[in-house]
């Protein structure tokens, strides 16, 4: 198992040139076609390939940059993903397990690293079983039949008579000859066919079996697993000072009094980019904290107030893209009843437990990163065009961090262990943000409007629908270094890039804005607005959380409207097969049927959506009690049913599905950033309050619709949407009064059922 | 120079009197489970036990741990050989990032210590102090009801 262990800085010692060098390897070299962003860019068509590609062999499309096999029979796979906690490491080992036929704790996987594996762009949007998975699947499977041609012709027997199991390829006569002697340096640098003979699902043994996560011993027993946990030999300790707003200019620093201070190498300046160096960790902080004191910062007041935060988004210039628009079948029915409904998000944070860490090392002109950064590529580039290097100069590697939840602080932080080490050269400098820093200056998920309208025919189904919704983008990710606060900062003072709408189908803040229900007439518009209050980037789900939370809270005062059952209400108007399914099964393992009866402070809610449309398919059932006096919610059940395709770890995805149901909770009942018109004023726990223990549900159970052989989809950021629905629609229920102003606080409550 | 004494074992230690304990385990012992959430005792994510009570190692100083008896999840077993609460959150695949686990694993250990037959309603009021973002909470309370379990196998009531 020792291979298997999750240290990524062990693989990270790994040089590309020593895995070229490997005895008997069968990798040579691999070409890494340009970057290809899985979540942010769309899907790029390979250069000169007429024919598409499974997955991310599209733009790395040679099998030895995904399996490795050496002459000892030890083989490696290769991932551009990266381990965020979402337990996708075990997953890929899984899949080529069961492809390539060889034992899984045979197997070793080396992550995101620019010298190492493909570019795979982010670890988002839910891409990498669907990118990375359906990859490594074909790319072994491949593989495995190279490896049973090769036999073939050894043995002298047909291809078909042969079979491969457990690293083996075994003849009908008993003969037998391993991977390891079959391999040659060259075999697997072919490039990928279009077509794999991949495994009957019906053969699975290690695929659709939930298997524990290799990472979990680890990160309970101590080990070295996250980039907070590494110690490089003469590593010092950096601390940054942060302005203390958006846009503030350092006017003064009085640093002699740090200098003299116990354990300080170095004080960095460069520009508003202010940071201590120090021999040891606590000594770096005490010497942050004197700097920060003896700093004069010259603030801007550019912030909206918070009260008319929704008001004024909407105020904001905008661009209008008509993202769905189905022809007018129909005029609607003038006597129609018509609905209409607004809602609004305030800016949510990540707020990951573990504040942002990196640690960075200049050493023969070579700038190495460890960071926990979802893109080691972009943020590769980011970290290269800021400091002026060549990008081969630049060597990211990923390292687990905290939960990210999307982009957070943590290229920012590489960022800045980058530009301190690049002005300290030889020794690694370790950077690790304060709370207070990773709460004020982490790219916050966008506040949002979407404002709804429809109208209900005699027979009580929707006639017509209008949607619009009002965002910034959310990705503000590196590639450009003016993405990374420390470029920003630098006397440089590279700017932020022109921010851009993501495209459909995926959609940014449009994200799920177009209904999976079958509509007569129907209109979607997104509203883009440029213009940035507040620092912005991707938050899981993007969009997606607030278009569901508003469709599926507007499907249910429909509903109510049209005085029909809400679960029947969204069948009535679902042909999709597959999103029908799980609606009905979360609806009977829920008992949706024999629920109790809402009102009196009790009540149920349901919630449903496929996420972006495109992948996984979730449904939420929820039951929940309303304290009359304080307006506490208290959730106490839940039933989810989810369909991701062919499921790899069922264990995982049940991990994936109730975490995002908690974390959506979290977000619905208590989440908002809060700001003056300078600051930000949530800096710590006690100002950004979380779900506790206090408020976690009696029981969850995740039923997962089994599609044998179908594409895998991914299902990370499937719950969080139709949680948030369930969850008012349940509040609707308990007491009469729809809550459409996130989050849906006790105050709230109070206010609107009047206590 | 301090001494500490750590899962069993005294070290001497060459840190400023009012370093916080989170600092000395990670960085003079090598400690990596006891992790920096916050700094301000809000989050648990640096929890370890100090003579059988769970305590927040990023607030306390260690000028004021001279002689106590301190445990983290390194003194709970290894990889090899987990202990009790290791396994339960092993078995029960209770951790998604990971990071908060630690703390949550010491501040049940404290309570499980003091109580072995905790309700469930004990168990809950109790991780109240250790916040997770990943959403865990359910196998984590798993993870300690199962812990309850292991470590009355482990260790038997005596007649």
């Amino acid at each position: 198992m020792t291979a298997l262990l999750p240290n990524d800085t062990a693989s990270a010692h790994i040089s590309r040139r020593a895995v070229l060098q490997g005895a008997g390897a069968l990798i040579v070299s691999f070409t890494i076609s340009p970057a290809a962003s899985s979540q942010d860019k769309g899907r790029a068509k390979a250069a000169g390939t007429a024919v598409k590609l499974a997955g991310s062999l599209t733009n790395t499309p040679y099998l030895d940059a995904w399996i490795r096999i050496d002459a000892d029979g030890s083989v490696t796979a290769f991932t551009g993903k990266a381990e965020l906690g979402q337990g996708i490491k075990t997953a890929l080992l899984q899949i080529t397990a069961e492809e390539l036929e060889v034992p899984l704790d045979h197997l070793t996987l080396i992550t995101a690293d620019t010298a190492l594996t493909a570019n795979e762009g982010y670890t988002a949007g839910s891409h990498s079983m669907q990118d990375s998975g359906t990859a490594l699947r074909n790319a072994a499977a491949q593989a495995r039949e190279i490896l049973i041609g090769v036999a073939a012709s050894r043995m002298n027997v047909p291809a078909a008579q042969l079979k491969a199991a457990s690293g083996v390829v075994i003849a009908p006569s008993g003969a037998r000859l391993s991977y390891g002697e079959l391999v040659s340096p060259t075999l697997l640098h072919v490039q990928a066919q279009p077509v794999s003979k991949l495994k009957d699902p019906a053969s699975f043994r290690v695929m659709n079996r939930s298997q524990p996560r290799i990472d979990i011993p680890g990160k309970v027993t101590g080990g070295s697993v996250y980039v907070q946990d590494m110690r490089l030999p003469g590593m010092l300790h950096a601390r940054v000072v942060r302005p203390p707003s958006y846009g503030a200019q350092l006017a003064a620093v009085d640093s002699a009094a740090v200098e003299r201070m116990p354990g300080v190498m170095s004080i960095v300046r460069d520009g508003n980019f202010l940071a201590v160096v120090a021999e040891r960790e606590y000594q770096a902080i005490k010497a942050m904290r004197s700097l920060a004191a003896g700093s004069k910062w010259q603030e801007q007041s550019t912030l909206p107030k918070q009260a008319e935060l929704a008001a004024t988004l909407s105020g904001l210039p905008s661009q209008e893209f008509r993202i769905f628009e189905k022809p007018e079948s129909s005029p609607p029915d003038a006597a129609a009843t018509a609905l209409e409904a607004t809602y609004t998000r305030p800016y949510v944070a990540h707020a990951s437990i573990g504040p942002s860490c990196a640690v960075a090392q200049l050493r023969d002109e070579t700038l190495t990163v460890w960071t926990h950064t979802q893109g080691v590529y972009p943020d590769r580039q980011a970290i290269a065009e800021m400091l002026s290097l060549p990008p081969d100069r630049v060597h990211c590697i990923h390292v687990q961090g905290s939960g990210c939840y999307g982009h957070n602080g943590a290229d920012d932080a590489a960022g800045d262990a980058a530009l301190i080490a690049s002005k300290m050269p030889g020794r690694p400098i370790r950077v690790q943000w304060m709370r207070e820093q990773e709460f004020a200056w982490e790219p916050f998920g966008p506040a949002m409007v979407a404002k709804a309208r429809a109208s209900l025919d005699s027979s009580g189904r929707i006639a017509d629908w209008e949607y619009g919704v009002w965002s910034n983008t959310h990705s503000m990710r590196p590639g450009p270094a003016g993405a990374l606060l420390a470029g920003q900062h630098m006397a440089l003072a590279l700017p932020p890039p022109a921010p851009k709408p993501l495209p459909q189908p995926e959609g940014g803040g449009d994200r799920n804005a177009i209904p999976l229900y079958a509509l007569p007439h129907a209109k979607v518009v997104h509203h883009f607005i440029p213009s940035m209050p507040l620092r912005v980037s991707a938050l899981r789900s993007l969009g997606g959380y607030m278009n569901v939370f508003s469709i599926e809270s507007f499907m249910d005062e429909l509903a109510l409207a049209a005085e029909t059952d809400p679960v029947a209400f969204r069948l009535k108007h679902l042909d999709d097969p597959r999103a029908r399914e799980v609606v009905t099964v979360a609806a009977d393992r829920f008992g949706w049927s024999g629920r109790q009866k809402g009102g009196s402070g009790r009540g149920c809610g349901f919630g449903f959506a496929r996420y972006k449309n495109l992948a996984a398919y979730c449904a939420i059932a929820m039951q929940l009690a309303v304290e009359h006096e304080t307006g506490r919610i208290r959730v106490e059940r839940i039933a989810a049913a989810v369909d991701t395709g062919q499921a790899v770890n069922p264990d995982g995805i049940r991990n994936q599905i109730e975490g995002g149901i908690l974390q959506s909770m979290s977000w619905t009942l208590y989440e908002a950033v809060s700001f003056d018109d300078t600051r930000i004023l949530c800096v710590d726990w006690s100002t950004y309050p979380i779900l506790r223990f206090g408020s976690v549900p009696n029981s969850l159970d995740v039923h997962i619709v089994e599609r044998p052989g179908q594409p895998f989809l991914g299902c990370g950021e499937a719950s969080q949407g139709p949680a948030s629905a369930a969850l008012a629609n349940a509040v609707a229920d308990a007491t009469g009064k729809r809550l459409r102003d996130l989050p849906l606080t006790a105050a709230r409550l109070k206010a609107a059922i009047g206590v | 120079m301090m001494e500490l004494k750590v899962n069993g074992r005294v070290h001497s230690v060459d840190a400023a009197p009012d370093t916080p304990l989170l600092y000395v385990l990670r960085d003079d012992l090598q400690l990596n489970a006891a992790k920096y959430g916050c700094g301000l005792g809000q989050c648990g994510a640096c929890t370890v036990i100090v003579d059988g009570e769970a305590v927040f190692s990023c607030v306390i100083p260690i000028l004021l741990l001279q002689g106590k008896e301190i445990t983290t999840v390194e003194g709970l077993g290894s990889i090899d050989q987990p202990g009790p609460m290791q396994r339960a959150f092993i078995e029960e695949q209770a951790a998604q990032c990971g990071y908060c686990i630690p703390g949550m694993m010491m501040r049940a250990q404290a309570l499980l210590q003091k109580n072995p037959l905790v309700s469930d309603e004990e168990i809950r009021r109790t991780l109240e102090q250790n916040l997770c973002r990943c959403g865990t909470h359910m196998r984590i309370l798993r993870a300690v009801r199962r812990a309850v379990q292991l470590m009355q196998v482990a260790t038997p009531a005596r007649t």
